[in-house]
């Protein structure tokens, strides 16, 4: 059947028990019981919890064939975390495992065999790549992969859709009882907001750090009350490939005309005012958009009353010059933001459900006035893909993008409208990650379209003498320049499902053809 | 058109194509990989050989290597593989054999 | 052959782009510059010649540009590249061509001559395309008068190239650009004389915003129509810098629809603000209602 946005869940993905898409807030007020974990009394005040090895950890956590183990991604593609776990798992032949990671990326290829291999059986995560990308998209992986936004992870472990049977959670420290830090050591990654959720939810949680403090490693981002197991290593990630140096502002002309749009765009809506709230993606342009916003705000006297998100060394920035009250962070990606977030008063560490959970009491997403994001794609239902590329193939993460796309008052998508010869204003994408309706503005670098559905937006934005266009308009203009693409030869097979926020189907991928 | 030589046009930048060419066996054996195969293969191939067909080429080995060029750069890629392949440096049919 | 309508069009920024880079010259219309400058000169890597000549050929003939000038680059006279250089120009229907190295007003009358030609042998409108000069030395600087009245029928105008002509003048860039002073003075006082257009050298250093914002001041105040610019960032500086002030727009308007209403009424006096008006002040105030459009600050109604 079709769902709200059209689009055709199959229905053997219904009778696995998944509900179509109803469109956004169609959960709103629902009730839900979360499903505690199963945990293990430690009253004997001499046992201790370190094991020499992840190996030992893992048979002492009763890891068996069939469960579900979890992970973080704090440490970005300098994670060595999960290739450790999964080597050491299949080296004990436990086998049928589904890894539900809060993301997954181009460091975790080894993986890819494990998929190939049989080992690996079920994938639940926001971000898939690499060759993880090319193997599941090819049919490799026995289920469905389960694609979630980072709000729609929480919802899922809270609720039990997801049973975490054991957590292993890097941490750049620990002590020896369990108290982890995002902050400190070797792998300094400033947060671990992601991994909150699975040291209150897993059953068994492992905390592998390479670097043990003392006790009591205050205050804990993992309380040692929830951890069973740490393990000390030599080295937990790469700190170069974990936090960049300062990202470097976007010198593309392209880029730079696109971010200076969006801030205009911002500046003519009723939103912009003194003390709104603000988030962007780590895009180059969306990244842009806060060069260019800080002169107006300097100009009318505005100050920006939070920024949340992943944190980049813009928003630290506008912190240090006194242009934002306070920063919420759920991941840092550069050095700036992780010093930051340990120093500023002003910073502080959030959960991921703090940060965007669409099933508790109110997210910090809920209060967002502005958010700016990407897109890999956008047709002219202002449905957005952040997941396949143009070659059908996994490539990329809905991250918290479904999630601010919703909680935002004013959300912008700014991509360029096409990428070498790929529309990326097209008419239907590959896969929706982020509905359209939760999209109200569009920026390229061939002109701004405001979705129909916000035509109060449309005339505060004329109004400002910004010209718009319509997102037909820029879609036509994208297939004149690089010409109508072909349908992609996709087989019937659904091999990964994306779940709206609130864990109804938005979107299946199927498999590509060889 | 008769190549002579084989000869080689483009770079393997973004948004351009490499087209190498040589003297063939008697027909155009055409092999082409691209960025973005699945969308634009078909259409890739078409250009291809509609510009080879307006030079009068129909015995050469062409391989595309396609950084997502747009159609009017492949056949300014093809063109100026099969001129050099040729040996012709100047006065070209600019507006008959050579078009958009 | 009647005058070509686009000889005065309004040049305040002619961006050069490589002919031969697909990712370049797919879409720099987008960025708004008035014109762009296809060059297979400098930028082209002397084997590469001919790809940048194919390429400009179907980016010409297949990409719309949305009305910002197509004028190329060619090579030098002095190469054995120019003569094919006009050929695929004319074919692909630029707007205009541009002399490297002019130095005398033969040569532009040698391209023009074959611009001609090769209207006639691609069945181009005669006259559509036009012609500028770069003036990159001493000697083109002393004959730019001349130059600039070699073809009155398609000169566009005279632009300085400050590479070459500050080696031939044993300097080298400084700020303040008293080491162009001479030749950027006599350029303008030819180009005034002979009624053309007349253009400022590239800025290369795009980290210097302010060194780049102050040349531009210069070359406003100096006189100059427009600047050849090596970047889109430089766009918006330029513009910005050559938009009328509202003073300047609101005077202008002035003395154009006074001079409307005299050629009306019939009357043969020509007066604002009850003081008579010299004729002379209207072109320059129909060129500030030009600009002031085109910069997209005009709210009037002339």
């Amino acid at each position: 059947m079709k769902n709200k946005i059209g689009r055709e869940i199959p229905q053997e993905i219904l009778d696995m028990g998944f509900e179509p898409y109803q469109g956004e807030g169609a959960k709103d007020g629902c009730e839900y019981q979360k499903k505690g974990p199963r945990v293990r009394a430690y009253e004997k005040p001499f046992e201790s919890k370190l094991v020499p090895s992840i190996r030992e950890a893992i048979v002492k956590s009763g890891l068996k064939d069939g469960m579900t183990i979890s992970f973080h991604h704090h440490f970005r593609d300098g994670d060595y975390v999960v290739n450790m776990v999964m080597a050491e798992i299949v080296a004990l032949g436990i086998k049928d495992i589904t890894i539900a990671a809060s993301s997954l990326g181009s460091a975790h290829d080894p993986v890819a065999d494990y998929i190939e291999q049989g080992i690996v059986t079920g994938l639940q995560t926001s971000g898939i790549r690499g060759r993880m990308g090319e193997v599941v998209s090819h049919g490799k992986l026995k289920t469905p992969a389960i694609l979630r936004s980072h709000g729609g992870r929480i919802r899922a472990v809270e609720s039990g859709e997801v049973h975490i049977d054991v957590a292993f959670i890097g941490a750049p420290t620990s002590d020896c009882y369990g108290n982890a830090r995002g902050k400190g050591g070797k792998s300094d990654c400033g947060v671990l907001s992601y991994a909150m959720v699975d040291a209150k939810y897993a059953d068994k949680v492992v905390v592998i750090t390479d670097t043990l403090v003392d006790f009591p490693n205050f205050p804990p981002s993992i309380e040692a009350v929830d951890v069973d197991y740490v393990v000390v290593v030599d080295e937990i990630g790469n700190p170069k490939k974990i936090a960049s140096a300062a990202a470097r502002m976007t010198q593309d002309p392209r880029d730079l005309m696109m971010a200076e749009m969006c801030a205009k765009v911002m500046a003519a809506t009723e939103y912009f005012k003194d003390g709104f709230s603000f988030q962007t993606g780590a895009g180059g342009p969306s990244l842009a958009a806060n060069r260019f916003l800080e002169p107006m705000l300097v100009e009318k006297g505005y100050k920006i009353s939070w920024i949340i998100g992943g944190i980049t060394s813009p928003a630290v920035d506008l912190l240090n010059k006194g242009l934002v009250g306070t920063i919420v962070d759920a991941q840092d990606f550069d050095v700036p933001s992780l010093q930051s977030v340990h120093n500023h008063p002003r910073h502080f560490e959030i959960s991921t459900s703090q940060y965007c959970n669409p099933a508790n009491k109110g997210a910090f997403v809920n209060k967002l006035d502005f958010v700016i994001l990407a897109a890999l794609e956008i047709d002219t239902d202002f449905n957005v893909n952040v997941i396949t590329g143009s070659d059908g193939v996994l490539r990329g993460a809905p991250g918290g993008h479904p999630d601010a796309a919703a909680g935002a008052k004013c959300t912008i998508i700014v991509t360029p409208l096409v990428r070498g010869r790929m529309a990326t204003v097209c008419e239907h994408v590959v896969t929706v990650t982020t509905p359209g309706e939760c999209v109200d503005v569009l920026v390229t670098d061939y002109g701004v379209a405001v979705n129909p559905r916000r035509a109060d937006l449309k005339a505060q934005i004329e109004a400002a003498g910004i010209k718009t266009t319509t997102i037909e308009e820029l879609q036509k203009q994208a297939y004149a320049i690089v010409g109508t693409p072909d349908p992609l030869p996709f087989e019937e097979r659904v091999v990964a499902i994306m779940e709206a926020r609130d864990g109804s189907v938005l979107d299946v991928v199927r498999q590509i053809r060889d | 058109m008769k190549l002579t030589t084989p000869a080689i046009a483009g770079t393997l930048e973004s948004s351009d194509a490499q087209v190498t060419i040589e003297p063939g066996d008697g027909t155009i054996d055409l092999s082409i990989h691209s960025t973005v195969m699945a969308q634009y293969g078909r259409q890739i191939r078409e250009t291809v050989l509609e510009t080879m067909e307006r030079l009068g080429v129909n015995d050469a080995r062409v391989s595309v290597n396609d950084r997502g060029a747009l159609d009017c750069t492949i056949r300014a890629r093809v063109e100026c593989a099969v001129f050099r392949a040729c040996g012709q440096t100047e006065n070209f049919p600019w507006g008959e054999a050579i078009r958009s | 052959m009647t005058a070509n309508p686009n000889l005065k069009r309004l040049r305040r920024t002619m961006m050069f782009l490589p002919a031969q880079k697909p990712s370049l010259i797919k879409d720099a219309y987008i960025y708004g510059a008035d014109s762009l400058m296809f060059d297979l000169e400098d930028a082209v890597a002397e084997n590469q010649k001919d790809a940048a000549r194919f390429s400009l050929y179907h980016a010409l003939t297949t990409i719309n540009y949305r009305g910002c000038e197509k004028i190329v680059r060619i090579n030098g006279l002095d190469t054995p590249h120019w003569k094919e250089d006009i050929r695929v120009s004319v074919a692909a229907g630029c707007d205009g061509i541009r002399i490297p190295k002019c130095e005398h007003a033969s040569d532009v009358r040698t391209v023009v001559e074959h611009i001609e030609r090769a209207e006639h042998e691609f069945r181009r409108p005669e006259g559509s395309t036009l012609v500028m000069s770069a003036l990159e030395s001493p000697l083109g600087i002393l004959n730019a008068y001349e130059i600039c009245l070699a073809c009155p029928e398609r000169m566009i105008g005279v632009a300085i190239s400050g590479g070459d002509f500050r080696k031939c003048m044993q300097t080298s860039y400084q700020p303040g650009g008293i080491e162009m002073l001479a030749g950027r003075g006599q350029m303008l006082l030819a180009a005034r004389a002979a009624g053309v257009q007349c253009f400022d050298t590239v800025f290369t250093n795009l980290n210097d915003v302010e060194g780049f914002r102050a040349e531009v001041i210069q070359n406003k105040q100096m006189g100059f129509d427009g600047k050849s610019i090596i970047s889109p960032k430089q766009i918006a500086v330029v513009h910005e810098v050559f938009t009328p002030t509202e003073k300047e727009i609101l005077a202008a308007e002035k003395i154009v629809r006074a001079y409307r209403e005299m050629e009306t009424s019939g009357v043969g006096v020509f007066t604002v603000d009850g003081k008579m008006i010299d004729i002379a002040f209207v072109p320059g105030a129909e060129r500030t209602i030009a600009l002031a459009k085109a910069s997209g600050v005009y709210e009037g109604d002339l």
